[in-house]
């Protein structure tokens, strides 16, 4: 492979094969489709990946330091359908919703615990916690497996929020991706996350304090996931806790991965995870216009997100001598 | 003796405290916490639901047991291999669907039906395999992605055909036995899951591919190295999950004669966590069959009794989380503090008293007091060797010694400047002696009894003996071979100074002071060990009597010279011909005047003799001191001893100033010199001495001249 072809070719990787892809569907949709490219409609499409946008940029802060966090869709469905429950018996907002944060907080930090000070896997932990949080509010705190927003709430109003005709959720998605791109690219413990990711018992030689930080990022996690829940109350004006059983949790994985943050951590950005978001945002709005039933679409996804692994797999090919144990 | 020592001796001696340790040791203690949590959760629920154990309740709820060890069997074998598949579920759906439409709506037969559900798992784990095993993509995202795909596909083909099936009115006697027939009261399922486990079981443990997989596991990298087919190997994990997750699939078709929406829902999770409270390791390479089966019954008592309890939504996923979490805290807990915890109480020490010795003292007039006429001994190799424990000469007047590194070096006559590396054995050679034929025994340390021909070819004479019965660590392996001699008839006489230490660990011994050594011999010829004496402390030198009627063997830690009878009257018996030395013996040998030498390793102090009388204060010294700061037995002086027959002291050499020999732990008579190893000496000493017979050697006295 010579010349400009080939290095075409080498210098392809996992974000750029995906960017290429979205870039692909996009022109073919905006070609093909009539009424893709409509105003309205790309509001639709951020609008539609925003609340998993959200999530994918807590999931890629704690992926990018090595870890990964399965808790984020029990977190964002219990924490709200909590906070609603508390509303609906009579709690007053001022109690609710420290109570609400306290709990998301304390998930936080018991992960972060278990991960960075008994040095247990991450994934069984925050298997083990997400599996509990959910059995635990929806045996224990809520009677049903939807709780809808009292009316005249402020979330209902957040829902309603449209300047410029853009809804809010896009906003706070633009804000939420800003401070993730800061506090990764500007501060001090933002550049340690991408240190502790690619090396944490160097980084911890170095002197970074490499365990309170583990507890940051989940954290940091169960809040991104507190808000994702009050957007998803805030457009549904109910949370539904069933979609703790559905694939939302894989499709987070996926998008902050396809897009290129590597599960060995110490790699990626917020890039990275627009990227992913734009591939998925675009598929399924193309999908919904088609008129594909759900059913397909879900396997139309899956299939493409597997080709665009398999491709990076065959550019980018672990080697037997680097690879690291026990990653999987 | 006073009542707080006889107390101290009763405590110390009579409690097994070195079982602990050992127990520890066995790989069978990992399982102990997930077979405790077994007993709880089985007996928990058990009580608590009445009729948990009537036949029929139990065969219903064995049935799913059956279907989901069968899942989490195969993720099991994954996992050993470093690799993870969450598709388990997805693999499980659509296996069932397989075989429930070719036998309702393409009315093949069961047979058929079932290989329909294999060949859909085959496809699965193949495709799972080749993109994991061979592009060497992801486990955790591939299967990931795969288990969605498998789900969408599963979606669709249930609303497609699902009303099909319904409709449809095949039947079949076999169809209806494996989903509700039970052999002797076991439904198929329970016993496919069983044979499927017991054959998972011993593939995993006594042969080549489960080998491999474990290997892959522990070390992806050094299986590669070594030539293992890593990604072969990789991909045929994710066949065989895809086939026992089929074998689940088939199974529950047959006990439903449907597939509806919900078929393998959330099993990925159930099995991962069955798999991993079982006590089975993320990454790979440590857990087993047995390990998932008490996995998969924790969970599923767990997860089907909450709800026949009549817990409501979400119990489950509650006690779910909290049952991962608390299994893998206390793996991941066991498995960091297993060593420490066996570090510290590893060492077990006993009470002994020592008889009063006589002083050795220079000056004090006794038969042992010591001189220093070894400081006058020539180097040999100074400065080149390292750790010559024993020396010994051939036929043409060459000299052999082993090193530390596994290596016999040869020194060449007369001057003994040139030297060669004669042989390498590996380990850390000890004993020597040469045999009738000229070969070159040795008694290796930490690896057994080894023959060393004349061409060097190395040979493993023995490395075992039998194992007593009382043992909890296998002592049929011999741990420390320390010294050996030849008897005419060619068996070997040697002792292996401890069942508790390695032979590098030989201080440790001496701090725990317990008596483990023994006494062996190995008969060319029919190639077996035998053990003639056990229970000495640190068994060491050993040696023919002139008259070959005998065997005299020393015990180092109690300072004893032994002699054993190969015939006579007391033959087979052992006695003590001297006690109480105010040295440690080590090798003895032959001298040329019919008497034996004896080599010193070191000297009795009061201090550690004190300490031997108090067990307890040298556990505490051994759990809570760093290891140099311990005490240990003196060997800044050591010494060679002349004895006699009838056990009398005729002469001693020493090295007062401790700096050409300070410990001795062999030396060699040949043409009226002396020839002298130290264990931890840099060097062979070379003594004249007085008044011997020039001509006399070992090989001329042991096997005739010129033989």
């Amino acid at each position: 492979m010579n010349g400009a072809p080939g290095r075409f070719l080498r210098n392809l990787n996992q974000e750029r094969i995906v960017l290429w892809i979205t870039v692909a569907i996009f022109v073919a949709a905006a070609l093909g489709l009539p009424g893709f490219l409509t105003s309205g409609n790309l509001i639709a499409i951020v609008r539609s990946v925003s609340v998993l946008g959200i999530l994918a940029l807590g999931m890629s802060v704690v992926i990018i330091g090595r870890g990964i966090d399965l808790s984020m869709v029990a977190v964002m469905a219990m924490s709200v359908a909590w906070y609603l429950q508390l509303l609906d018996s009579g709690v007053a907002d001022g109690a609710a919703l420290p109570l609400a944060l306290a709990g998301v907080l304390a998930v936080g930090v018991v992960n972060g615990f278990l991960v960075a000070y008994a040095e247990l896997p991450a994934i069984f932990v925050t298997l083990a916690s997400g599996s509990f949080v959910f059995g635990y509010v929806r045996s224990q705190l809520i009677p049903q497996d939807a709780v809808s927003v009292p009316s005249d709430h402020w979330i209902i109003a957040l829902g309603k929020l449209r300047p410029v005709g853009v809804p809010a959720d896009v906003y706070i998605f633009a804000a939420l991706a800003l401070a993730a791109f800061v506090f990764l690219r500007f501060t001090k413990w933002g550049r340690y996350v991408y240190y502790a990711g690619d090396n944490p018992v160097a980084a911890r030689n170095a002197g970074m304090p490499v365990r309170p930080m583990l507890v940051l990022r989940y954290v940091i996690s169960a809040l991104t996931a507190f808000a994702a829940g009050l957007l998803t109350a805030a457009s549904l004006q109910s949370i539904n806790t069933r979609v703790v059983n559905s694939t939302l949790l894989y499709d987070i994985v996926l998008v902050a991965v396809i897009g290129g943050i590597g599960l060995s951590g110490g790699k990626g950005g917020v890039r990275n995870v627009l990227i992913g978001a734009a591939l998925i945002g675009i598929m399924l709005n193309a999908m919904t216009i088609l008129d594909i039933p759900q059913l397909y679409q879900n396997l139309i996804k899956s299939t493409i997100l597997l080709v665009a692994i398999i491709v990076d797999g065959l550019l980018n090919p672990r080697d037997e001598q680097t690879a690291q144990q026990g990653d999987i | 003796m006073t009542f707080r020592e006889r107390l101290q001796a009763w405590r110390y001696n009579l409690v097994p405290d070195h079982a602990i340790g050992e127990i520890l040791q066995k790989r069978w203690t990992d399982n102990a916490i997930p077979f405790l949590a077994l007993v709880i959760v089985v007996a928990g629920f058990g009580s608590a639901i009445p009729g948990f154990f009537r036949l029929v309740s139990l065969q219903d709820s064995t049935r799913q047991l059956g279907e989901f060890s069968l899942v989490v069997t195969g993720l099991t074998v994954v996992m050993l291999g470093g690799g993870i598949d969450l598709s388990v579920g997805s693999i499980f759906a659509l296996s069932a669907f397989a075989s429930v439409a070719a036998f309702f709506i393409f009315h093949l037969p069961t047979g058929l039906a079932f290989l329909a559900a294999l060949a859909t798992g085959l496809i699965f784990g193949a495709v799972n395999g080749y993109l994991i095993g061979f592009l060497r993509l992801r486990a955790f995202l591939t299967t990931l992605v795969t288990f969605i795909i498998g789900r969408a596909i599963y979606d669709i083909l249930v609303v497609s055909f699902g009303a099909k099936v319904q409709l449809s009115d095949a039947s079949s006697d076999l169809w209806d036995f494996i989903g509700d027939g039970t052999m002797a009261g076991l439904s198929v399922s329970v016993v496919a899951a069983l044979v499927l486990a017991v054959v998972t079981h011993v593939a995993l443990t006594r042969s080549r591919p489960g080998w491999h997989v474990l290997a892959i596991g522990g070390s992806r990298r050094s299986a590669h190295n070594a030539g293992i087919r890593v990604r072969r190997m990789v991909f045929l994990t994710y066949v065989f999950s895809g086939a026992c997750s089929a074998c689940a699939g088939f199974l529950i078709a047959t006990r439903l004669s449907g597939a509806g929406p919900g078929t393998g829902q959330g099993l990925e999770i159930l099995a991962l966590t069955a798999a991993v409270v079982g006590g089975n390791s993320l990454g790979g390479g440590r857990g087993s069959v047995v390990k998932g089966l008490m996995g998969a019954v924790i969970v599923l008592v767990m997860t089907n009794g909450l709800i026949r309890l009549g817990y409501g939504t979400g119990t489950n996923q509650m006690v779910l989380g909290l049952l991962l979490a608390v299994a893998v805290t206390i793996d991941i807990r066991w498995m960091k503090n297993r060593h420490k915890v066996l570090n510290e109480v590893y060492v077990a020490p006993v009470y002994l008293k020592l008889g009063e010795t006589q002083s050795a003292a220079p000056g004090s007039g006794t038969p042992y007091e010591l001189n220093n006429r070894l400081s006058q001994a020539d180097a040999i190799g100074l400065g080149e060797l390292e750790g010559p424990e024993d020396v010994i000469l051939d036929r043409d007047d060459h000299l052999y010694c082993g090193t530390r590194h596994g290596e016999i070096v040869r020194y060449f006559a007369p001057d003994y400047t040139r030297s060669e590396v004669f042989a390498h054995v590996g380990g850390f050679p000890l004993g020597l002696a040469f045999d009738r034929a000229g070969n070159l025994l040795s008694c290796v340390g930490a690896m057994g009894l080894y023959r060393i021909a004349p061409d060097r070819t190395v040979t493993r004479l023995s490395a075992e003996t039998r194992r007593s019965w009382t043992s909890i660590v296998d002592d049929a392996r011999l741990r420390d071979p320390n010294d050996l001699d030849i008897a005419p008839d060619g068996k070997v006489y040697f002792t292996d100074s401890t069942k508790r230490y390695d032979a590098h660990d030989w201080t440790l011994d001496s701090i725990e002071n317990r008596a483990t050594g023994r006494l062996l011999v190995y008969d060319p010829a029919t190639g077996k060990t035998a053990t003639l004496l056990d229970g000495y402390r640190y068994t060491n030198g050993v040696t023919m009597a002139h008259d070959n009627r005998s065997v005299f063997f020393c015990e180092s830690w109690a300072c004893r010279i032994h002699r054993y009878w190969l015939e006579g009257p007391k033959v087979g018996t052992a006695e003590c011909v001297i006690r109480d030395m105010p040295g440690y013996p080590d090798n003895i040998n032959r001298a040329s005047d019919g008497t034996y030498w004896m080599a010193w390793l070191g000297m009795r102090t009061p201090s550690f003799d004190l300490s031997l009388r108090h067990p307890g204060m040298r556990r505490r010294m051994a759990r809570r001191l760093p290891q140099d700061e311990w005490l240990f037995p003196n060997i800044n002086t050591g010494g060679v001893v002349k004895f006699n027959d009838a056990g009398e002291i005729l002469q001693t050499f020493g090295d007062l100033t401790g700096v050409s020999h300070p410990m001795v732990t062999s030396m060699r008579e040949h043409k009226g010199f002396l020839y002298i190893g130290g264990i931890l000496n840099n060097r062979i000493g070379r003594y004249k001495i007085e008044g011997a017979n020039p001509d006399w050697t070992a090989n001329d006295a042991y096997w005739g001249a010129g033989s």
